[in-house]
């Protein structure tokens, strides 16, 4: 089985977020990157799946070199090779249509990734992928097994759980508890670094969307403290000055 | 032309959220001098569906083909893409789910269409289109201007406060809407659906009770139990709770679970870490109580009480029974 994992590159999920060049771009300075947490769920599901099955596992990233430690650490996890598409993406139309590009060239059985990445929260590119391959995309997936060609997938739904069976290929949005994340290992570190990194340059993409300026949300006011002696007055103040009641 | 825009239902019903989509596609149509019609995929009666009228919407399509019965995103996708064509829609609006992130990607990709999910505002429309969005998981916002000819919006709860029984009453115009369907969008088979069919979704509800591990374990959940049932709120838990079984997966609200919206958040024993904050930063009030003064969920909360949750939740919940 051939399997691909896409990664996000996004600001560890306790950064501080704050904005440079006039507010048009993220200020990167002191911000510690990670892969992202949805991602990798994604990644680790990818791992036990290739181990199971004997196949092989691609790690694909869209974006630029300083990913770079992202992408070996998703090798020291256990990926074969890795494809960095090198380009600053503007949004999830212009990944999508990286991600589907890379995966028409490679016939893969699976597509995993985060259920959304935790900088843009858009939570549609699995979907965008599906469309442009012509194949079925299902999120936010919980639990993942294959057996001959087929899936078996539990996902949340609005207030519970549905399990679908559905044919390969497919892309998946993965969450929590798919598996455990991993962490690799020292030989997992040594060995990351001699499997191969293939840096693309990306197809064009016609401009769908753009990021013109970021802010912040206004601070926050005090919090008003009740004595827990009048805990009760709580409900008339929710009711006559918070008007949530 | 005209603004297109896709209600989920629920047992029947336009969910609320859809609602206020319905609502905000409205506002759209007036700004860009079109009409605002909805979509509703699977079985309802006319009567729930003549409501979106009063939201502002002057047409229903109606799809109720037995085989888009249960909600499937591929098939659904393929009909609000159909339905767009028939309606010269170049904006379509969809409130933020997983369902309508699925279909708006996947429609996204058939119409070749730019897309922006967790819409927070209305478009800013003078020459060029300007949506503001959430992003760093409510941490920041980001303004972005959507070139492409047809745009997908999906919008985030209560950008549009709507009141459900202060409207207008003018029915919108029922007809039935037949997609073609596609065999490739049922490939995948139904084998199991879990559904508590008696609980709030957290989704949707505008009140929520949430625990954390302050709540020392499932057998002492009764009294927030409690306090939901008297405000007729959902419960939700944190992520720690969740993973040690005190609470269904499903509950959990954070940033790796549910993201929640809700007019009011109240946190019992939860202490606040940052990727809990991120999944409720939504809500319009946030109570935080717990024993901890420096539980650094007091920083986000509008009011706050220092205590025992187990003496403070009784109280509130006689307080909530005499609303």
């Amino acid at each position: 089985m051939k399997i691909l994992v896409c990664i996000s590159n996004v600001p560890d999920t306790t950064a501080k977020i704050t904005f440079t060049d006039n507010d048009t771009r993220l200020n990167k300075n002191g911000v510690q990157y990670i892969i992202g947490p949805y991602d990798d769920y994604a990644l680790a599901r990818g791992v036990e799946l290739k181990e199971q099955s004997g196949g092989t596992l691609t790690v694909l990233h869209v974006g630029e070199a300083d990913a770079d430690p992202q992408i070996r650490k998703a090798l020291a996890i256990g990926a074969d090779d890795a494809i960095r598409v090198n380009a600053d993406p503007l949004d999830s139309y212009f990944v999508a249509v990286q991600i589907a590009h890379v995966a028409k060239q490679n016939n893969f059985d699976l597509i995993l990734m985060g259920r959304e990445s935790i900088d843009y929260n858009s939570g549609v590119v699995h979907g965008l992928v599906g469309e442009m391959l012509g194949i079925g995309s299902y999120s936010p997936v919980m639990k993942l097994d294959i057996e001959g060609g087929s899936a078996t997938i539990s996902r949340e739904i609005d207030g519970g759980k549905e399990i679908l069976k559905a044919p390969l290929p497919l892309v998946l949005g993965c969450q929590e508890p798919i598996a455990e994340w991993k962490i690799p290992n020292m030989r997992g570190i040594m060995t990351a670094r001699t499997k191969p990194l293939s840096v693309v340059e990306p197809v064009s993409v016609d401009e769908m969307t753009v990021p013109e300026k970021y802010f912040l949300p206004a601070p926050k006011g005090a919090c008003k403290m009740i004595p827990a002696s009048e805990a009760e007055t709580l409900i008339r103040l929710l009711q006559t000055e918070a008007k949530v009641l | 032309m005209s603004v297109l825009i896709y209600v989920e239902l629920d047992n029947g019903s336009i969910k609320k959220t859809s609602l206020e989509a319905v609502a905000y596609g409205a506002k759209v149509a007036e700004k860009t001098g079109d009409k605002a019609v909805v979509l509703a995929i699977g079985q309802a009666a006319s009567s729930a569906l003549e409501l979106a009228g009063n939201y502002g919407a002057s047409k229903v399509l109606h799809a109720s083909d037995e085989k888009l019965t249960h909600e499937n995103s591929l098939a659904y996708a393929d009909a609000l893409a159909q339905a767009a064509g028939q309606e010269s829609s170049k904006i379509i609006i969809l409130s933020k789910s997983g369902l309508g992130d699925a279909m708006a990607a996947r429609a996204a990709a058939k119409l070749k269409a730019g897309v922006v999910s967790g819409v927070t505002a209305l478009p800013e429309i003078n020459g060029s289109f300007t949506v503001t969005r959430g992003i760093f998981t409510g941490k920041a916002f980001a303004t972005t201007e959507m070139k492409s000819d047809v745009k997908i919006l999906v919008v985030k709860k209560n950008v549009i406060e709507i009141d459900e029984n202060d409207v207008a009453s003018a029915n919108a115009v029922v007809e039935p809407f037949t997609p073609q369907l596609r065999d490739a969008d049922f490939q995948a088979s139904v084998v199991n659906v879990e559904k508590a069919s008696s609980e709030l979704s957290l989704t949707e509800a505008q009140v929520i009770v949430s625990g954390g591990r302050g709540m020392k374990g499932p057998e002492h959940w009764q009294p927030l139990l409690d306090l939901a049932k008297a405000l007729g709120a959902a419960t939700g838990c944190s992520k720690p709770v969740s993973d040690l079984d005190w609470r269904p997966h499903h509950e959990h609200i954070g940033q790796t679970g549910i993201k929640v919206a809700p007019n009011l958040y109240i946190a019992c024993g939860i202490s606040g870490a940052i990727q809990h904050l991120a999944g409720v930063n939504g809500s319009k009030c946030i109570v935080v109580i717990n024993k901890d003064p420096e539980a650094p969920f007091f920083k986000a909360a509008d009011y706050g009480i220092i205590g025992d949750v187990f003496e403070i939740l009784p109280k509130l919940t006689e307080a909530a029974k005499k609303l």
